[in-house]
């Protein structure tokens, strides 16, 4: 047979192939098609007792085991009416380092109540150097139903042994009040506080003070404010 | 150090040894060695709770058991004396110590919650660590734990968690033994026993801290330190206290460049293994308000940020106007280098020897005494001596107020017997009944009758007074003297008498922690560091060898003091009369008039009499006289600590030009014209000089922080006016420290000024007696409000005649007061000389200075009941 000329050759590989089955998994557009094994071990996060309490400790375990120093972890007194774990002690100040992290999992092995554990979530990407510091916020396990979210006061009548031991199921109503009660006074104050914003616009415009440059644009912008919270006030009084 | 103690010549009684065999090692040690301590030296580590070298032995652990052969049960190693002959196995060789200590480890776990994760003490736990070298790697014991409430407070700062305990008994022996403050006790007995305090009496000890540090299991934590960091977080380095002239070693622990807490570091010379808690627990004040740069003053009065080369450019420019009219004051807070800086720049670059480092109520006696007795006379009396000296006596000292570690050592020494303790004071104060010493009653300004007494031991000398002149006389004897005598014209001159007349020796103990160090450094006017005399021309000339200068350069008048630098800006010299009927004409009579009536008159006279100068048309600047001081550079000066606040407030308004180095806003900053920001000690290297005369050096501890010292900003403003006084880098004026050495020539004549006759007070008046309190309103411990809240509290003292006499009733409350204001406080009755009054110097409620305005020894108005 006579020589084919090489470039055939060469493009019947290529036409061939495309008969072919295709390996290529998309991503990220068919990403959910292939979720990663249950035992990968991806971003941490910071579990929560059934009642919302954490379940961390801030007792550092975690930062000791670390190969990779990723994390930092700073522990506080659990205050009376500021309370964020059953007994002592909480994590008041609690940061992986994903640039550092190895996602070696020695930390979710040192930790002694569980509260770190390792999600599937491999996305670990961004484009800041500080985005990829996640602080407790970030790393905080979501309110499942019957949780309230902390800090609010043990179950009445426990311990922390009895979390530690599972006798606690759910919060219960005295909890879920505390918690609405907060977060009821809570939006008084901001509720207060944007009035007060109104008061002063109200007064720039009874006085009719022409106020130039920056402090103009400034209480443009608060009496815009002001406004809005009053609209969004008046939309909430509505539904209720 | 006036007279240092005499050679005694007794050669050491030869040392008894006993031979043992440990671990199948043959060795001699003396005897009356523990067992523990043997095997220490052998390297063999026997594990243990409640040894401690410093404390008695009690063996209440169990923990150290070993096998001593002929005996038929294992013994405790740190209660066992080495006999001789005696074959000592321990786990290391003996299976019988191994179980022994295995099975002791076992019991202690039984009770102990294991809740380390949440414990202080976990990562630096004996127990945690001796529980994996000698302990089961499982519990047997499936019963349940006995569990008491989590931590009760024994005192505001310390945390006691009974659960964890295990009963060593470190912390009460401690209590008991070192600090004479028994508040903490084992109670109850078998599975319940723990440690307690009574109902009414928390553990207010000013050594609390030391138990936390010796405590071998979590059991005693500080409010302070709780959940801060765990030992991997922390950088340790070794340092120095800078709370009093003690010169304790520390240990600093940071976390990420921020101190989370200071521990006692073993430095058995100084501190042995302990320190109290100011020194333990006042370290907020170093990152608290603190000042970030420098500030200048603009034409409309207002301070404003500056950058570096612009206030320094401007601080050179004020104080080249004022040049050989500026006076350097400084206070406690400057190391031995910075203090050194101060004194270098204001000879060589002000031309002016109006320094002085003492921050407080002075006299010209004792700026003599200090120059001829203590400057640059190196180490002098020592701890140990304390310790072997027949008697100590303490004049205006309250050791455990002013200088712990000096109580403990004094405490130390006579608990052993050797030792006896006498005070020259009002009244017998806590800390010194625990040292069961005697005191010669004495009302402030009195102390001089009873020390020239004791000089002359007469026959008239009551029993007390003539056993401690005999004891005086005895080779080995100690004077302690305190800053608080220089209040009282003629005290030192008599103390240095006494020192003189007994041959016993001098140690003066200042309060701070950088005056002797100021002092040696030459922070004083009229003595060059190394204790050389500024009148000496061979001083100087050895000075200006080391300094690089000309001889003529330095200043060969002695310069003012502190307080003749607040007079001299306050009362400026007289104006010379004008030639009469030459040209005054009435103008200028008017002007002149004007500003006589300035010299002596208030701020808003002065200037109403500046605009009647200017209206008479005459420029007043022409005719007044020129000022002595026009110029103040002020470092570490805390204004509240001078005996008349006021009056220094009032020269820094009226005086030219001030520059401020602070490490914080100290009030000073409102009236100065520069403020530089300088470093605080664990941002800086440097050394303090303790009372002894001991160089305490330590390093910088945050790596991080880059603030310049005292020193070095002080050298930046010499290089700004052309005058060179080194870098003043701490490692630069350490070298030339060593290199001035101390002055072998002679020194000026100790001073000898005449007693005054002490006041008699009327009724409804007393004399003012008055120390601080450890724990009171210093501004080092800001921030701290667990230690402030184990503070002791104020009260009044009075006698019960005294306070008859006003009608005043035990408990309830007594004013005190001065022309400047008052002071009420609850009324204690003390056994103390009739017509005094004694009060605490700075503590809440009771600030001696800014209320009353009048030093220790002033007569005051007393009354029953509260402020009118």
């Amino acid at each position: 047979m006579a020589e084919l000329p090489q470039a055939v050759r060469g493009f019947s590989t290529t036409f061939f192939t495309m008969f072919r089955k295709v390996n290529t998994e998309q991503y990220p557009e068919d990403k959910d098609k292939y979720p990663p094994k249950p035992a990968f071990h991806g971003r941490h996060q910071l579990n929560r007792h059934p009642d919302g309490l954490e379940k961390c400790v801030g007792c550092e375990l975690c930062a000791w085991a670390c190969p990779a120093d990723a994390i930092y972890v700073e522990g506080a007194d659990n205050e009376e009416g500021e309370r964020h774990s059953p007994g002592e002690r909480y994590g008041v100040v609690y940061q992986i380092n994903y640039l550092r992290c190895i996602l070696c999992g020695l930390c979710i092995e040192a930790c002694p109540t569980r509260a770190l554990t390792m999600t599937n979530e491999y996305e670990l990407a961004d484009n800041s150097r500080e985005k990829l510091i996640y602080e407790k916020d970030d790393l905080l396990a979501p309110l499942m139903p019957g949780m309230a979210e902390a800090p609010h006061a043990m179950v009445a009548g426990t311990t922390a042994k009895d979390y530690y031991e599972g006798k606690v199921t759910g919060a219960t109503p005295a909890q879920l009040e505390e918690v609405a009660a907060r977060e009821a006074a809570k939006a008084a104050a901001q509720a207060a506080s944007d009035a007060a914003a109104l008061e002063q616009v109200a007064d720039v415009d009874a006085l009719g003070v022409a106020v130039a440059g920056a402090k103009s644009k400034y209480a443009a912008n608060a009496k815009e404010e002001a406004l809005a919270a009053r609209a969004t006030d008046a939309g909430k009084g509505g539904e209720q | 150090m006036t007279v240092t103690t005499p050679a005694t010549g007794q050669a050491l009684p030869p040392v008894e040894l006993v031979t043992c065999t440990i671990d199948g090692i043959e060795m001699s040690v003396p005897k009356g060695t523990l067992i523990i301590r043997a095997a220490e030296q052998l390297g063999i580590e026997v594990p243990r709770f409640c040894d401690h070298p410093l404390l008695s032995p009690v063996a209440a652990c169990r923990m150290c058991l070993v096998e001593i052969e002929g005996q038929p049960k294992p013994q405790p190693a740190c209660a066992v004396a080495v006999g001789d002959k005696m074959v000592i196995k321990t786990q290391m060789t003996s299976e019988i110590a191994d179980t022994a200590q295995r099975g002791v480890m076992e019991f202690l776990l039984i009770n102990h919650p294991l809740d380390c994760p949440v414990c202080d003490k976990g990562g630096e736990c004996p127990l945690q660590n001796q529980a994996m070298t000698a302990g089961h790697a499982e519990s047997r014991y499936n019963g349940v734990k006995r569990t008491f409430p989590k931590p009760i407070n024994v005192s505001a700062q310390i945390l006691l968690d009974r659960e964890r305990c295990v009963s060593c008994a470190r912390c009460t022996r401690f209590a008991d033994e070192i600090a004479g403050d028994p508040f903490i006790e084992l109670l109850e007995r078998g599975a319940h026993q723990q440690v307690g305090t009574a109902d009414d009496q928390p553990f207010d000890s000013y050594f609390s801290g030391n138990t936390v540090q010796i405590c071998p299991v979590g059991a005693l934590t500080s409010a302070d330190y709780r959940f801060k960091a765990r030992p991997f977080d922390l950088v340790s380095t070794p340092s120095t206290c800078e709370h009093c002239a003690a010169g304790c070693g520390l240990r600093v622990d940071d976390r990420r460049n921020k101190v989370q807490r200071r521990l006692a570091l073993d430095v058995p010379e100084v501190n042995e293994e302990w320190n109290c808690d100011k020194g333990r627990f006042a370290f907020t004040y170093l990152d608290t308000d603190r000042i970030t740069h420098p500030w200048v003053r603009d034409e409309d009065g207002d301070l404003v940020p500056a950058s570096w080369p612009e206030a320094i450019a401007i601080a050179a420019e004020k104080l080249a106007g004022v040049r050989g009219k500026v006076g350097v004051l400084t206070g406690g807070r400057v190391t031995r280098e910075d203090a050194y800086m101060y004194g270098k720049f204001a000879r060589l670059a002000l031309d002016s020897d109006d320094v002085d480092f003492r921050s407080r109520a002075t006299s010209t006696e004792e700026a003599q005494f200090l120059a001829s007795s203590v400057a640059g006379s190196g180490l002098g009396v020592t701890y140990a001596d304390l310790e072997k000296a027949p008697i100590v006596l303490l004049v205006g000292i309250e050791p455990e107020e002013e200088a712990p570690i000096v109580f403990l050592r004094l405490r130390k020494a006579t608990l052993e017997g050797s030792t006896k303790v006498a005070a020259i004071s009002s009244w017998a104060s806590p800390g010194f009944a625990k040292t069961g010493g005697t005191v010669l009653a004495a009302a402030p300004g009195a102390e001089t009758e009873v020390i020239e007494a004791l000089a002359t031991n007469a026959a008239t000398l009551s029993e007390a007074a003539s056993a401690v002149a005999t004891a005086l006389r005895e080779p080995g004897s100690i004077i302690l003297l305190g800053e608080r005598l220089s209040a009282h014209p003629g005290a030192i001159s008599a103390v240095s008498n006494l020192a003189g007349a007994s041959g016993a020796a001098l140690a003066w103990i200042p309060r701070r922690a950088g005056e002797r160090g100021a002092l040696d450094a030459g922070a004083l006017a009229g003595v060059l560091p190394g204790g050389r005399p500024l009148t000496d021309a061979a001083a100087r000339a050895e000075v200006s060898a080391v300094w690089g200068t000309h001889a003529d350069a330095l200043p060969s008048q002695p310069g003012l003091a502190f307080a003749e630098v607040i007079d001299a800006v306050l009362t400026p010299p007289i104006a010379e009369e004008p030639a009469p009927g030459t040209e005054a004409d009435d103008a200028l009579i008017i002007a002149e008039t004007a500003v006589e009536s300035a010299a002596v008159a208030t701020d808003s006279d002065n200037e109403a009499a500046d605009a009647a100068a200017q209206n008479a048309g005459i420029d007043a600047d022409l005719e007044e006289p020129e000022p002595r001081i026009s110029g103040l550079v002020i470092g570490g000066v805390e204004i509240d600590d001078l005996p008349n606040p006021d009056k220094f407030r009032e020269a820094l308004r009226d005086v030219d030009v001030v520059i401020s180095l602070e490490t914080r806003l100290s009030g000073v900053d409102a009236y100065a014209d520069v403020i530089f920001p300088v470093a605080v000690d664990t941002e800086r290297a440097g050394s303090y000089t303790n009372w002894e005369g001991r160089v305490r050096p330590f390093g910088k501890i945050l790596k991080d922080a880059f603030t310049l010292t005292d020193g070095r900003v002080l050298a930046m403003i010499a290089d700004q006016l052309d005058v060179n006084i080194g870098t003043g880098e701490p490692a630069q004026v350490r070298r030339e420290l060593d290199e001035l050495g101390t002055f072998s020539g002679p020194r000026v004549a100790p001073p000898a000024v005449p007693a005054q006759s002490v006041s008699t007070p009327e009724p409804g008046q007393a004399i003012l007696a008055s120390w601080r309190h450890l724990l009171d309103l210093g501004v080092l411990q800001a921030g701290e409000k667990y230690l402030a809240a184990t503070a002791r509290p104020a009260v009044a003292r009075l006698s019960g005649a005294t306070a008859a006499g006003i009608g005043a009733i035990d408990g309830e409350a007594v004013t005190v007061a001065s022309d400047s204001g008052s002071i009420t406080l609850p009324l204690l009755v003390t056994d103390m000389p009739d017509g005094v009054v004694w009060i605490p110097g700075n503590s809440p409620g009771s600030e001696v200075n800014s209320s009353l305005a009048v030093v220790p020894g002033a007569v005051v108005s007393i009354t029953a009941g509260g402020a009118a």
